[in-house]
């Protein structure tokens, strides 16, 4: 449901009425908690409660009471969406499905006496715990820079106030004034994201500020619908945009945030705005409790239980799963299937073979859409890619436009999948 | 038409289902292929720092455009010309390939006499696939397994049409298609008789119906997967 203010008032009354009861209406109920409210935690919570009809008792713990999907936040970037279009609240979830929602961080999980702590002291018990965290960020990843400076050089790589500070910056880009982009490293959240978010810079750019230039500094010799986007910034915003790839120095960057300038294999480049996308990693509630390998936490194919624990799931950006990218389509469709198994387990519903798809729309211009897309299954040894297609280069502007309305479509789709 | 749906509606025959798996299969065991990789390695570098030599690196060579490896490496004038023509490396062409390099292109310059065993070479793909972009970060990478043709076994075929497992593979149907049947862009499939989305189904798996989407989405599912979305939407009305 799109946000606004009987919605919020629906989640404060609706949770602090549910708060107060689960313990003693779920009296032998097996009990889910979720944890993340994004693509992944919120689909898994609303799968659990709508298919196992009340006969689980889910709670979905989430800081923040208005959420903002990160996948079309480049829209408001470029002023397609209004920042409020993108923001969610939890009300349907908790008074249509019954769903235990409680807006506070988890801070700890036992895994032995199978209890998530929160900040707020509660405990809750669980048998199956579902960590959908998304992604933090690795610490001294881009030299000079830190989350402790992330409103002098924006990440926006979280949706919500970080989004409209970049936004706010680049509107207050001096004529003819530098965006520098510090592009992250594979694996990270959303591919195509740092080039959507470019191409979607330029379009606000163009429109006010026409003689501003562009610079990516990127670590990596190639990335996502690169054809696509470059084909489109050549013909949308000629000569504005120029990336430097890892031949040329693009991951050997440092910045410095109080000086506002970005060193570039030894060149340093006076920025109006730096908006620094560092290298990535589970969110942090997945090393508290043990699950990671490395930055990710890996996972059963089938099932998306942890490979460290059964009675863990994990969704989503946080995952080491195989060939999925870390998207919010991707953590949608895992949650269905980590539902569907976590329903098996508990109540002996009925499992089928687990199918994962994903599809990842840019926009680049108005009404200039491009789309790549996969389907998946699982392996033993990973969720592996078995079809695709992606947009082509050249394609007319019909198709382009039809594109774009079906992600319109599709995001009103999947939030509505969410969200209820 | 009019008794497969009374046979859908009417089949809550359910069986154990967890017993079935669809899992797909790996291209190949890629240990093996590292081995078998020894009859290669001669003329072909693969991994890091891999370069030309007598033959081009392999690096990258899901989805790489026949004789595009560098401009610093003198392919055969038969290997230009299908580059030109639009020939490119994925699963089917390289295993055509080195079954017979000859067969796929004519005067090309490997001296290779094929390899007729399609393990072992699907084996030595697997291994080759490691060292091509990985759709994780490049979504449009080349697949890394084999979907499943799956021959579904006579108990599983009881569960033709079972609404249940409809419901399960709707989930998939609703991340873009709105159950309230709202159409902004896409357009709504809610309360669409059973028989029209069977054929429209069957249309997208024949890749008759145009959409990408689509037809990956029904390129995929079984006959009794779309009988079963089938009955669930059917079930709807």
């Amino acid at each position: 449901m799109p946000l606004n203010r009987r919605a919020f008032i629906g989640t404060g009354a609706a949770a602090a009425a549910m708060l107060s009861a689960p313990m003693l209406g779920a009296q032998g109920k097996p009990r889910v908690v979720v944890v993340g409210g994004g693509a992944g935690g919120a689909t898994a919570a609303r799968y659990l409660a709508k298919d196992s009809d009340g006969a689980i008792d889910v709670t979905l713990v989430e800081p923040t009471r208005a959420y903002y999907t990160c996948f079309f936040s480049n829209l408001y970037i470029g002023g397609f969406r209004e920042l409020s279009s993108i923001g969610h609240s939890y009300g349907t979830l908790a008074s249509d499905y019954g769903i235990n929602v409680v807006h506070d961080w988890a801070v700890g999980i036992d895994r032995n006496a199978k209890t998530v702590t929160l900040a707020g002291g509660a405990v809750l018990p669980y048998d199956r715990l579902v960590l959908s965290p998304g992604i933090d960020f690795i610490e001294d990843s881009v030299p000079g820079w830190s989350t402790a400076q992330q409103n002098k050089m924006p990440h926006a790589y979280k949706a919500g106030s970080q989004t409209e500070l970049l936004k706010a910056q680049i509107e207050a880009m001096p004529e003819g004034g530098l965006y520098a982009m510090v592009a992250p490293p594979n694996p990270f959240r959303c591919p195509p994201g740092p080039y959507e978010r470019v191409s979607m810079v330029a379009h606000l750019l163009k429109e006010i500020n026409p003689t501003a230039k562009i610079l990516i500094a990127d670590p990596k010799p190639k990335f996502s619908k690169q054809a696509l986007f470059e084909e489109g910034w050549q013909k949308h915003y000629g000569g504005m945009i120029e990336r430097i790839g890892p031949d040329f120095g693009g991951g050997n960057v440092s910045v410095n945030p109080d000086e506002m300038t970005v060193d570039i294999d030894g060149v340093v480049e006076n920025v109006s705005v730096c908006n620094v996308i560092p290298a990535q990693k589970a969110g942090r509630i997945c090393d508290m409790a043990g699950i990671n390998e490395g930055n990710w936490a890996p996972v059963v194919p089938a099932t998306m239980q942890s490979r460290m624990d059964e009675n863990i799931h994990v969704l989503g950006d946080a995952t080491d799963q195989g060939d999925m990218p870390k998207s919010g389509y991707s953590a949608n469709s895992q949650a269905k299937v980590a539902a569907m198994a976590i329903r098996g387990a508990l109540t002996g519903a009925k499992v089928f073979p687990a199918k994962f798809s994903n599809t990842c729309w840019s926009l680049i211009d108005t009404d200039d859409g491009v789309k790549v897309g996969a389907s998946y299954q699982a392996t033993e040894e990973k969720i592996a890619k078995v079809d695709g297609f992606i947009s082509e280069t050249g394609e007319d502007s019909a198709l382009r436009k039809a594109t774009y309305e079906e992600s319109l479509g599709w995001y009103a789709g999947i939030t509505e999948d969410m969200f209820g | 038409m009019t008794g497969w749906m009374s046979r859908a509606s009417g089949a809550a025959v359910l069986v154990a289902f967890t017993a079935v798996t669809a899992r797909a299969e790996a291209i190949g065991d890629a240990e093996r292929g590292e081995e078998l990789f020894g009859m290669c390695a001669g003329c072909h570098e693969v991994g890091r720092g891999a370069e030309n030599g007598i033959g081009p690196h392999l690096n990258g060579i899901f989805g790489r455009k026949a004789a595009s490896a560098g401009e610093d490496y003198p392919y055969s004038e038969g290997l230009e010309r299908a580059g030109a023509d639009g020939l490119e490396w994925h699963l089917r062409t390289l295993d055509a390939y080195i079954e017979n390099p000859k067969a796929l292109v004519s005067g090309t310059r490997m001296n290779f006499d094929g390899l007729d065993d399609p393990q072992e070479r699907a084996d030595i793909l697997a291994y080759l696939r490691r060292f091509s972009d990985d759709p994780q970060n490049i979504p449009e990478a080349d697949p890394t397994a084999r979907a499943p043709e799956v021959e579904l076994p006579p108990e599983v075929l009881a569960m033709v049409g079972d609404p249940e497992y409809g419901e399960y593979l709707s989930s998939e149907c609703k991340t873009c298609h709105q159950a309230d049947g709202s159409d902004e862009g896409i357009p709504s499939i809610t309360n669409w008789p059973a028989e029209d989305f069977v054929v429209a189904m069957h249309a997208y798996k024949q890749k008759l119906r145009p959409h990408p989407v689509m037809q990956m989405m029904a390129g995929r599912l079984t006959d009794a997967e779309i009988a079963a979305l089938a009955a669930y939407f059917g079930e709807l009305e």
